[in-house]
């Protein structure tokens, strides 16, 4: 079934881990690729760039890495929580709304079934929509390991394409951030040859805390226009707490010009995805006002 | 020789056993040793819908889907919709609305149609167009798709 010039890959073992702790056994030896929703994996698998190691663990029954709970302050969403239990889940909905709302730009709903936002960390795509709004929210990963629990923060995660600070013996067991506030302003902003099932040419989040028309500890997140997800902290910097004014616009927009790193390649030109990031972060600054 | 991995499912209301590759597709599963050839391979990546099973009551594209991963899982396929009754009010309003041109798009559209359906049986039109986006017809025959999904919903819904 496959074309000639695909060639399934090398895998050696099968686990169907059923717990974290049986899922950390099998990949303690670094040798081990966990298997979610299956949705980048599965599509790389016979490209001959797949990232299968020679041990496939499937993680997909293990009920401790389900669900989406809210505990002292804290919102806690487990690794293989799908892009659709996101969008329908009735906590999010009333609590962080910007999850569902970027949930229902990703992909389509087939694969939003099927897609876990452990997986869309792990897989670490400059594109990957759900990280933005998510490092927007000031996330935490939990990455667990035979060694050892830690957290790291979302916007430090990614080092390039494909590649992040996990290592290979560890699993991504689930992400927490603090509830926002009721002045908490999320939107989520993404741009595509087409509205269903596009691969972003240009994604954008913006939070912070809006009062009068100000946003207060603003987070500017950009995606598909870097090597991995773009935090433009200077820009950040410079529209924190302040009156948004055209001035005020107009010179975050050439700030912000110069913290992304767009390129050309077959989906958007860098000139495209420039004038694209400007674009949205001119009307999302004037919605604020 | 490739990694074979036993499973054990459901696949249209009957218990079935087999031995899957572990680098094989559900969609090759299905349409390899269970020889259920309703169940399209277009795209294979995801993008076309053409695929499009219904598992543990979710859509899913069967091609990104591993075929280990059925284990223990209910399956739902094209080929089940046919009952003692005949066939299924959904592919009667593809029949009665004419919404097949070459037909390879359509049991991925029927699939995902009885999905959205057991989600929401009273569908807007619009809900009805974001709920196919994941599904391609090469033959661009969307109107009338539209319209018989329309018609399963207004079935549906009495």
């Amino acid at each position: 079934m496959l074309p000639q010039n695909k060639r399934p890959p090398d895998i050696g073992e099968y686990v169907a881990a059923s717990s974290v702790d049986a899922a950390i056994d099998a990949l303690a030896d670094g040798q081990g690729t966990a298997l979610a929703g299956g949705t980048d994996l599965w599509a790389q698998k016979d490209s001959g760039n797949g990232r299968l190691r020679q041990r496939l663990v499937n993680i997909s029954r293990v009920s401790e890495l389900c669900g989406i709970a809210e505990v002292a302050g804290k919102i806690r969403i487990g690794a293989l929580t799908t892009i659709s239990e996101i969008l329908e889940s009735p906590l999010l909905n009333e609590k962080v709304p910007l999850l569902p709302q970027m949930a229902n730009r990703f992909a389509a709903p087939q694969i939003r079934n099927a897609a876990t936002i452990g997986g869309n960390i792990a897989n670490a795509s400059p594109a990957a929509d759900a990280v933005l709004p998510l490092i927007g929210l000031g996330t935490s990963v939990e990455l667990r390991s035979k060694r050892e629990t830690r957290f790291l923060p979302l916007s430090g995660f990614f080092k390039g394409p494909g590649n992040t600070q996990m290592t290979a013996d560890e699993l991504i067991t689930a992400i927490e951030f603090e509830t926002p506030p009721g002045n908490f302003h999320g939107v989520f902003c993404k741009s595509g040859p087409r509205p269903a099932l596009e691969i972003s040419m240009v994604a954008m989040c913006l939070t912070g805390l809006l009062e009068g028309g100000k946003l207060s500890n603003p987070r500017l997140v950009f995606g598909a226009v870097g090597p991995t997800p773009i935090c433009c902290e200077k820009t950040e910097a410079m529209i924190d707490g302040k009156t948004i004014s055209d001035d005020l616009i107009a010179s975050a927009l050439d700030l912000m010009a110069t913290e992304i790193a767009p390129i050309d390649d077959f989906r958007a030109s860098k000139w495209y995805r420039t004038q694209m990031a400007r674009t949205f972060l001119e009307a999302e600054l004037i919605a604020c006002r | 020789m490739s990694l074979t991995q036993k499973i054990i499912f459901t696949l249209n209301g009957k218990p079935v056993q087999a031995d899957a590759q572990v680098t094989a597709s559900a969609l090759e599963l299905l349409r390899g040793a269970f020889e259920l050839g309703g169940t399209k391979l277009a795209c294979g990546e995801g993008e076309c819908g053409a695929c499009t099973i219904i598992v543990d009551g979710r859509s899913r594209n069967s091609c990104l889907l591993p075929a280990v991963d059925l284990d223990g899982r209910e399956v739902l396929t094209v080929e089940g919709l046919w009952s003692e009754d005949g066939i299924d009010p959904v592919q009667q309003a593809f029949i009665d609305e004419g919404a097949i041109q070459c037909g390879f798009c359509t049991p991925g559209m029927i699939m995902q149609t009885k999905y959205l359906l057991s989600k929401n049986p009273r569908m807007t039109p619009e809900e009805i167009e974001r709920g196919l986006e994941g599904n391609v017809c090469r033959c661009t025959g969307y109107k009338k798709i539209i319209s018989a999904v329309a018609a399963a919903s207004a079935v549906a819904a009495e």
